[in-house]
C-alpha cells in the first residue's frame, strides 16, 4: 500500500514511461522531465499543492494565507479587477445594452460597399457595425456569449475530465493492485491527449461534427479534458494518502463514500485555479474557432470571435470593428491568466521566492 | 491605428523594423523595375483552382478563366460584349428549321502540339463527347454538353436526357456541319461556351482510352485532365504546368497562334480564396491582376492608382423558394408575403457594387425577353405580416443556406446579404434557422433541394433570356421543387420558336408568369469589377466575366 | 547510452499504440459513420451497404483495428476527400513549406526569447522584467490570426516591406531537389531564390513565432532564477569566478535545459498555430491544407493530420531526452 503518490513510484523503478512524469521526479526540476513531461509535471504539481499545504495549514487555512498573498500582488489584483468587470458586463449584459444587438435600425446609414461607417456618437457610443447594428450593445451582449462558451467549455472539460481523473485517481488510491492498473491505463490515453495541441484537438472535432455554438463549446471543452483528468487524479492520490481517508477507511466507511465526501471536496482547490486558466484558453480558442468558419452559423447573434473574424475584411476602412472584439478577447483573456497565475502562485510556496 | 489618416504609428513601427526596410528595398526595387520587361510573368489570382484541364468535364468559372486562354471554340463573343461573333469558324449559317449548322472554318489554324485545324477535328470533338460514357456520363462531369446537347449516343442512366445532337460531318476540308434534332434557342450561344474547346486530334487519340473512376460524389478525374502535358488546344496561350500545391497554373505564349499573339510571354494564374488577401497580394506587388473585387475595395484601389474596370451589368442574384423542402414555401401567399417583407433596396445601395439594381425579373434588363409589366413587389412589412396571418403562417419557421466561404460576380459578401433578409424577415415574425455549407457543398445541397430557402445567382453565359429563365424553369428541377406543365410547355414551345420577334415576346409572356408564380425572389443585378496593377494594359473586360488575357500586355 | 535509447524506443510503441487506438475509435464515432461522409447525402441504403462493405465496416470490430493499423504502418492514410489524392502524398509535397516556416518561427522565437528571459531575470523587478513577462502574457492571449492579420495589414498591405502571400514570388524559377526551397537555393547557388523565400518567411514566420516566443521567455526567466539561487552558483561566485564564466558556465548551462526542452513541446502548437498563420498568409503548407480540410469537413485529412503530429511530437522528444542525456547524465540514471 503506497502512502504517498510519489513513494508509490519510488517503489516500483522500471514502471514503464510513467515513472518518468510523476512530481517527485520533476517538482525539483520541472523542466527537465522528459517526454510528455512539462505540461503534465505542471498539472501535477498544482494538484499535489493542496495535499500537501493542508498538513502545515490546516485545512481552509491554505486559502486564507493564499488570499493574504494575493491581495499583495499587483498581478492578482489587475486580473481579478478585469475578470469582476467583466461577469459584471457578462451577467447584467440585457441590462446594460442600451439596443437590441441584432436591430439593424441604422442599416441605412452604413455603407460597406462605399467604406462609409459610422464611428462612435452619441446614440451609439462604440459607433455602429456592417450592418448598421449598435457595436457597444453586441459588445456587451457578445461578453455574455463568451462568458457562456467560455464557462460551458469548462465544465465539459471539468466534468469528463473529472469522471476520467477521478476514477482513475480513486482506482488507484483505494482499487489495491486492480485499480493501479486501471490507473496506468486510463493515464497512459489521458497523456497521449494531453500530447495534442487544444486547438488542433477543438478545430478536428468542429470540423467533423459542424459548425454550431455547441460544437464550439463542446470542441473547446473535450480539449481540456485531459488537463483536468490529470489534476484531478493527482489530487486523489495526493489526497488519497491523508490521515482522515486512512482514518475513514479504518472506520469502514465504503470506499466511494470516502471519495465523493472527502476525497473529492478537498482536491476542488487545484480545480478552481486550472479553470480560471482554461477559461482564457477557451476564450481564444472559441475566436480560433469562429476565424476558422467553424463557430456559431448565425451571424446576427453576437459573439466576440464571430464578430472579429467577420470584421477582419474591414480591417482598412473600419479598423474599429475589428479591435473592439479583438482587444475584448485579449483582455479578457489576460484577465483570467494573471488571475490564475497568481492563485498558482499564492498556493505555491515553490514559485514564491 | 490602420486608417489612412494616421500614418504615425507606422512610421514608429517602420522604424523599428529598420534593418529590415533597407535590406527589402533592394528586392522591392528589382521586383519593380522588371514591371515592364515583357518576359515578366503576368500573374492573375483567381478565387479558386482550376478543376480540370479539360474544361468539358466541369462548369466552374474558375476552370473556364484558363480554359478561354488554351482552348477556342467555334464561335466566341465580341471582345468586351455579349453579340456572338466568329472563333475558329469564320462564319457559320443555319438552315432554315434551324437543325442544320454549317460552320466555314479560318485556315491556317494551328494546334499547340503541330496538328492542323480541319473539319475533321472539330467533328472528332463533336463525336467524342457524344459517345462518352461510364463516369463522364454523370451530370458532373459533361453538365454543359447536357444541358446544351442533351445525352449521348447510349444513355446508361435514365436521367440523363434524350440527346438533341445528331451528328457532325465534313463535307469538305474546313466545313464543318452540325446536326441537332430541332431548333433551339440554346444555339448559336451553346457553340460559344467555353466547355466546348476544341482539341487536337492528337490529344484525342491519347486520352481516347482514359476513363473517370469512381462513385457519384467522389469521381477521380483522368490523368490528362489533372497533368499538363497532354490537351493542346489552339488558344494564344499554351499551358505549360499545373501545379496542384500552389494552386497555379502557367501558360506560355504560343508563338504560332493564327490570331494577335498574346502580349505576356508567361501567365500565371494562381488561386486566393480569400478577397481580403487577393486585394492585399494586388497593393503589396505579389501579383498583377485580380477578380471578384470587393464592392468597397473599388474606390480605395482607384485611389491607388491601380486599374479597376467595371464589366457590365450581366447577372441575377435571387433567394429562392424550394417549395418541397418547406411546405409553407408552396403557397403562394406565403412567398408573396416575404417577397414583400426583404429590402432589396437597401442591399443594393449598401452592399452591392455601385451599378446595382433591384432585380424586378430574373434576368438583366439588357436582355431581350425582359419586361416591363411584371409583377412586383415593394417593400412593405406591413402587409407581409398581414399576408403571413391571412395565410395562417404568423409562426412560420424557415431554414435559410447560405454560402462562407465565397463571393461570387453576383454575390459580394453573402454573410452580409442573408443577415439583412434573415433581419427582415424577422421582423415580419417569421423565425429564421442559419445553414451554412462550404461553396463545394452548398452547390449540392441547394441543387438538390434540401434548402427552403438560400442564396443563389447566375451570370449568363451567353446573350439569350432563355440561358436564364430556361436554366431554371423549363422542366421540373430539384432546385426550386414545383411542377407547372404550362410553364414549362411554354418554355419549351418559346426557346424552340426560331423566329426571334415571336421568341422575344414568348420570353417578355413568360417573365410575367414567372414573376406571378413567384418561385423565388430575384434580388438584384450587379456590375462586377476586376482589378489591375497599373503597368498592366487591361484586356477588354466582359459583361460575360470572359476576358480574353491575350489583348493584355505590359504597358 | 544505446540502452537509453532502446529503452525510450520501446516506450513509444505503447504510446502510439493508444494513440492508433484513439483514433480508430474516433473514426467509428464519426457522425452517422464514415459513410456518410463520404457519400452524398441522397444515397441510397443499398450505396451504403455496399461502401461499408467495400471499407470493411462489416467486419468485426478487431479485424476493422489490425486493418486500419495495417495501413497508417504502410504510410496509407486514405485519399483526401477534397483533391482526391493520397493523404499521406499530400503531406509530404506540403511538408517541406510548413517545416521552414516553423524552423523561421523556432530560430525568431529562441533568438528573441532566450535573452530576453536571461535579462528579466537578471535583472528582477525592473521595469524590463514586467514588460517581457506582460509581453509573454499578452503574447499568450493574442489570437494568432489576429496577429497575422495585423502584421499583414501594417507590414505587407500599408508599407509594401513584405509579401502578403506565398511561398515565393509567382514565377521565381528555381531548381527544385528537394522542395525544401531555401536549402535547395543555398545548394544551388541560386540566392535570389533563397531571399525571395526569406522575405515571404518573414511575416508568417513572426506571427506564428509569438507563442513560442512567450513561452521560451518565461521558461528562461523561471529558469535562469532557480539557477541563480542553486547553490553551485553561489559557490562559483563566492569563489571569485569571473562573472562571465559564471554566467555561461554555470547560469546558461544548467538553464538551457528546461529551455531545449520546451522546444521540443512547442511543436504541437507550432502547427496548430501553423493552421491559422499559412491560412492567413496562403502559405502553401500542410496548415493551409488542414484549413481547407476543417472548411469541407475532410476527414482523412484531419485525422493523418493528428497522427503526424502525433507522431512528429513523440519522435522530436526522444531526441530531445537523447540529446538531455548526453548533457545531463542524471537523466540516464533514472
Amino acid at each position: 500500500m503506497p502512502t504517498t503518490p510519489s513513494s508509490q513510484n519510488r517503489s516500483e523503478p522500471g514502471n514503464g514511461p510513467e515513472h518518468t512524469d510523476t512530481p517527485e521526479n520533476t517538482d525539483a526540476r520541472d523542466g527537465h522531465a522528459p517526454l510528455l513531461g512539462r505540461r503534465a509535471a505542471r498539472i501535477d504539481r498544482l494538484a499535489e499543492l493542496m495535499g500537501r499545504q493542508e498538513e502545515s495549514d490546516h485545512g481552509a487555512g491554505v486559502w486564507r494565507t493564499a488570499f493574504a498573498r494575493m491581495r499583495r500582488s499587483p498581478m492578482a489584483i489587475s486580473g481579478a479587477v478585469i475578470v469582476v468587470v467583466f461577469l459584471v458586463v457578462a451577467l447584467f449584459a440585457p441590462l446594460i445594452a442600451p439596443y437590441s444587438p441584432t436591430s439593424q435600425a441604422w442599416g441605412a446609414e452604413v455603407f460597406p460597399n462605399r467604406n462609409v461607417f459610422v464611428g462612435p456618437r452619441a446614440e451609439n457610443w462604440l459607433g455602429l457595425d456592417n450592418l448598421g447594428r449598435d457595436q457597444f450593445s453586441r459588445m456587451v451582449i457578445g461578453a455574455r456569449q463568451t462568458l457562456l462558451v467560455g464557462v460551458v467549455a469548462t465544465l465539459v472539460g471539468f466534468g469528463v475530465g473529472a469522471l476520467l481523473g477521478g476514477a482513475a485517481g480513486a482506482a488507484s488510491v483505494l482499487g489495491g493492485r486492480w485499480g493501479r492498473q486501471v490507473d496506468n491505463l486510463v493515464m497512459r490515453v489521458i497523456d497521449m491527449m494531453l500530447a495534442l495541441p487544444t486547438l488542433l484537438l477543438a478545430v478536428t472535432i468542429a470540423a467533423l461534427v459542424g459548425s454550431s455554438l455547441t460544437t464550439v463549446m463542446i470542441a473547446v471543452g473535450v480539449a481540456q479534458v485531459p488537463i483536468f483528468a490529470r489534476l484531478l487524479r493527482g489530487a486523489m492520490l495526493s489526497q488519497g494518502s491523508r490521515d482522515y481517508v486512512l482514518a475513514a477507511r479504518a472506520l469502514g466507511v465504503r470506499k466511494h463514500r470516502i471519495a465523493l465526501t472527502h476525497i473529492l471536496p478537498n482536491s476542488l482547490g487545484p480545480v478552481i485555479v486550472q479553470s480560471t486558466l482554461t477559461l482564457a484558453t477557451a476564450i481564444i480558442d472559441a475566436a480560433a474557432l469562429s476565424y476558422l468558419g467553424l463557430g456559431n452559423p448565425d451571424p446576427s447573434f453576437p459573439e466576440w470571435g464571430t464578430m472579429l473574424a467577420d470584421a477582419q475584411r474591414f480591417l482598412s476602412s473600419a479598423p474599429q470593428l475589428a479591435v473592439y472584439p479583438a482587444l475584448a478577447i485579449i483582455v479578457t483573456a489576460l484577465g483570467f491568466t494573471l488571475l490564475g497565475e497568481a492563485m498558482r502562485e499564492a498556493l505555491d510556496p515553490k514559485l514564491r521566492k | 491605428m490602420f486608417a489612412k489618416s494616421s500614418r504615425k504609428p507606422l512610421a514608429l513601427l517602420a522604424t523599428a523594423a529598420a534593418l529590415t526596410l533597407v535590406a527589402t528595398a533592394c528586392a522591392e526595387s528589382t521586383r519593380d523595375d522588371g514591371g515592364t520587361d515583357e518576359s515578366e510573368p503576368f500573374v492573375f489570382a483567381s478565387a479558386g483552382d482550376i478543376k480540370t484541364l479539360d474544361p468539358f468535364l466541369t462548369s466552374d468559372g474558375e476552370t473556364f478563366r484558363y480554359s478561354r486562354q488554351v482552348f477556342e471554340t467555334l464561335l466566341e463573343h465580341e471582345s468586351g460584349g455579349s453579340e456572338i461573333v466568329g472563333g475558329l469558324a469564320e462564319e457559320w449559317e443555319q438552315s432554315e428549321d434551324g437543325t442544320e449548322w454549317t460552320f466555314e472554318l479560318r485556315e491556317g489554324v494551328l494546334f499547340h502540339d503541330g496538328d492542323e485545324l480541319d473539319a475533321e477535328a472539330v467533328c472528332a470533338n463533336f463525336e467524342r463527347w457524344y459517345n462518352l460514357s461510364g463516369g463522364y456520363q454523370s451530370s458532373n462531369n459533361s453538365y454543359y454538353w447536357q444541358s446544351i446537347f442533351g445525352g449521348f449516343a447510349e444513355n446508361e442512366s435514365e436521367d440523363i436526357p434524350e440527346p438533341r445532337f445528331v451528328s457532325c460531318e465534313a463535307p469538305e476540308e474546313l466545313t464543318a456541319v452540325i446536326t441537332i434534332d430541332e431548333y433551339s434557342s440554346v444555339f448559336p450561344g451553346g457553340f460559344s461556351l467555353a466547355a466546348f474547346g476544341i482539341m487536337s486530334p492528337s490529344t484525342l487519340e491519347a486520352v481516347a482510352d482514359q476513363e473517370i473512376t469512381g462513385e457519384e460524389g467522389n469521381y477521380t478525374l483522368p490523368e490528362y485532365s489533372q497533368t499538363a502535358g497532354t490537351v493542346a488546344g489552339t488558344g494564344p496561350f499554351t499551358v505549360e504546368e499545373w501545379d496542384h500545391d500552389q494552386a497555379e497554373v502557367t501558360l506560355k505564349r504560343f508563338d504560332d497562334y493564327w490570331g494577335d499573339s498574346a502580349g505576356f510571354e508567361t501567365m500565371i494564374l494562381r488561386a486566393i480564396p480569400d478577397e481580403t488577401a487577393r486585394r492585399q497580394a494586388l497593393e503589396a506587388g505579389d501579383i498583377h491582376g485580380y477578380d471578384l473585387v470587393a464592392p468597397a475595395d473599388v474606390e480605395p484601389l482607384t485611389e491607388a492608382d491601380f486599374q479597376v474596370p467595371t464589366r457590365d451589368v450581366f447577372n441575377v442574384l435571387y433567394m429562392a423558394y424550394q417549395q418541397e423542402a418547406d411546405e409553407a414555401l408552396a403557397d403562394l401567399e406565403v412567398r408573396q408575403a416575404l417577397a414583400h417583407a426583404v429590402d432589396r433596396q437597401r442591399i443594393v445601395d449598401t452592399i452591392l457594387p455601385e451599378g446595382g439594381e433591384v432585380a424586378t425579373q430574373f434576368h438583366p434588363d439588357t436582355l431581350d425577353g425582359w419586361s416591363p409589366d411584371v409583377q412586383t413587389y415593394e417593400y412593405d412589412p406591413e402587409r407581409a405580416e398581414e399576408m403571413l396571418a391571412d395565410a395562417g403562417q404568423e409562426d412560420l419557421t424557415l431554414e435559410f443556406c447560405y454560402p462562407t466561404d465565397v463571393t461570387r460576380p453576383y454575390m459580394p459578401a453573402p454573410r452580409d446579404i442573408f443577415d439583412v433578409i434573415a433581419s427582415d424577415l424577422e421582423a415580419v415574425g417569421v423565425t429564421v434557422e442559419p445553414v451554412t455549407y462550404e461553396w463545394t457543398e452548398y452547390i449540392p445541397k441547394t441543387n438538390s433541394g434540401e434548402c427552403p430557402l438560400y442564396l443563389l445567382g447566375w451570370t449568363g453565359d451567353y446573350n439569350d433570356a432563355y440561358n436564364f429563365i430556361g436554366t431554371w424553369f423549363s422542366g421540373y428541377n430539384s432546385e426550386f421543387g414545383f411542377r407547372d406543365e404550362d410553364l414549362f410547355a411554354a418554355m419549351e414551345e418559346a426557346s424552340s420558336n426560331p423566329n426571334d420577334e415571336e421568341r422575344v415576346a414568348a420570353y417578355q409572356d413568360l417573365n410575367e408568369q414567372i414573376m406571378d408564380i413567384l418561385p423565388g425572389l430575384p434580388i438584384s443585378s450587379s456590375p462586377p469589377s476586376i482589378a489591375f496593377a497599373e503597368n498592366v494594359n487591361p484586356p477588354n473586360v466582359s459583361p460575360l466575366t470572359q476576358e480574353n488575357f491575350a489583348e493584355a500586355s505590359w504597358k | 547510452m544505446l540502452r537509453f535509447i532502446v529503452r525510450r524506443l520501446l516506450q513509444l510503441i505503447p504510446t502510439l499504440g493508444g494513440l492508433s487506438i484513439l483514433l480508430f475509435v474516433w473514426l467509428q464515432r464519426l457522425p452517422g459513420g464514415p459513410e456518410y461522409a463520404l457519400l452524398p447525402d441522397d444515397a441510397t441504403a443499398e450505396q451504403r451497404a455496399a461502401l461499408r462493405r467495400s471499407l470493411g465496416l462489416d467486419e468485426p470490430i478487431t479485424v476493422q483495428y489490425l486493418a486500419f493499423l495495417r495501413r497508417i504502418v504502410q504510410g496509407d492514410l486514405g485519399t483526401s476527400l477534397g483533391t482526391g489524392r493520397p493523404v499521406t502524398e499530400e503531406f509530404f509535397t506540403r511538408f517541406p513549406a510548413t517545416f521552414e516556416l516553423g524552423v523561421t518561427a523556432m530560430l525568431i522565437a529562441v533568438s528573441v526569447g532566450v535573452p530576453l528571459g536571461y535579462l528579466a531575470a537578471r535583472r528582477r523587478g525592473t521595469v524590463l522584467d514586467f514588460a517581457a513577462v506582460g509581453g509573454s502574457l499578452l503574447g499568450i492571449c493574442t489570437p494568432v490570426f489576429f496577429l497575422a492579420f495585423i502584421l499583414k495589414v501594417v507590414f505587407a498591405e500599408r508599407l509594401g516591406l513584405f509579401p502578403s502571400a506565398f511561398r515565393l514570388s509567382p514565377g521565381m524559377s528555381r531548381t527544385d531537389l528537394t522542395g525544401f526551397v531555401v536549402l535547395d537555393g543555398l545548394r544551388t547557388g541560386e540566392f535570389d531564390v533563397v531571399w525571395d523565400a526569406l522575405l515571404h518567411l518573414a511575416l508568417p514566420g513572426l506571427a506564428l513565432a509569438s507563442i513560442p516566443l512567450a513561452v521560451i521567455v518565461r521558461m528562461t526567466r523561471a529558469s535562469v532564477l532557480e539557477v541563480l539561487g542553486e547553490d553551485y552558483v553561489r559557490t562559483a561566485n563566492a569563489k571569485g569566478l569571473h562573472r562571465n564564466t559564471v554566467r555561461t558556465r554555470h547560469v546558461m548551462r544548467n538553464a538551457m535545459l528546461p529551455v531545449v526542452t520546451a522546444v521540443g513541446l512547442l511543436t504541437g502548437s507550432l502547427f496548430a498555430g501553423a493552421v491559422l498563420t499559412e491560412s492567413v498568409f496562403a502559405f502553401p503548407g500542410i496548415g493551409s491544407f488542414v484549413y481547407a480540410a476543417t472548411q469541407g469537413r475532410d476527414y482523412p485529412v484531419l485525422t493523418g493530420f493528428i497522427l503526424l503530429i502525433a507522431t512528429m511530437y513523440v519522435l522530436i522528444n526522444l531526441l530531445v531526452d537523447i540529446s538531455y542525456s548526453l548533457l545531463d547524465p542524471r537523466v540516464r540514471a533514472q
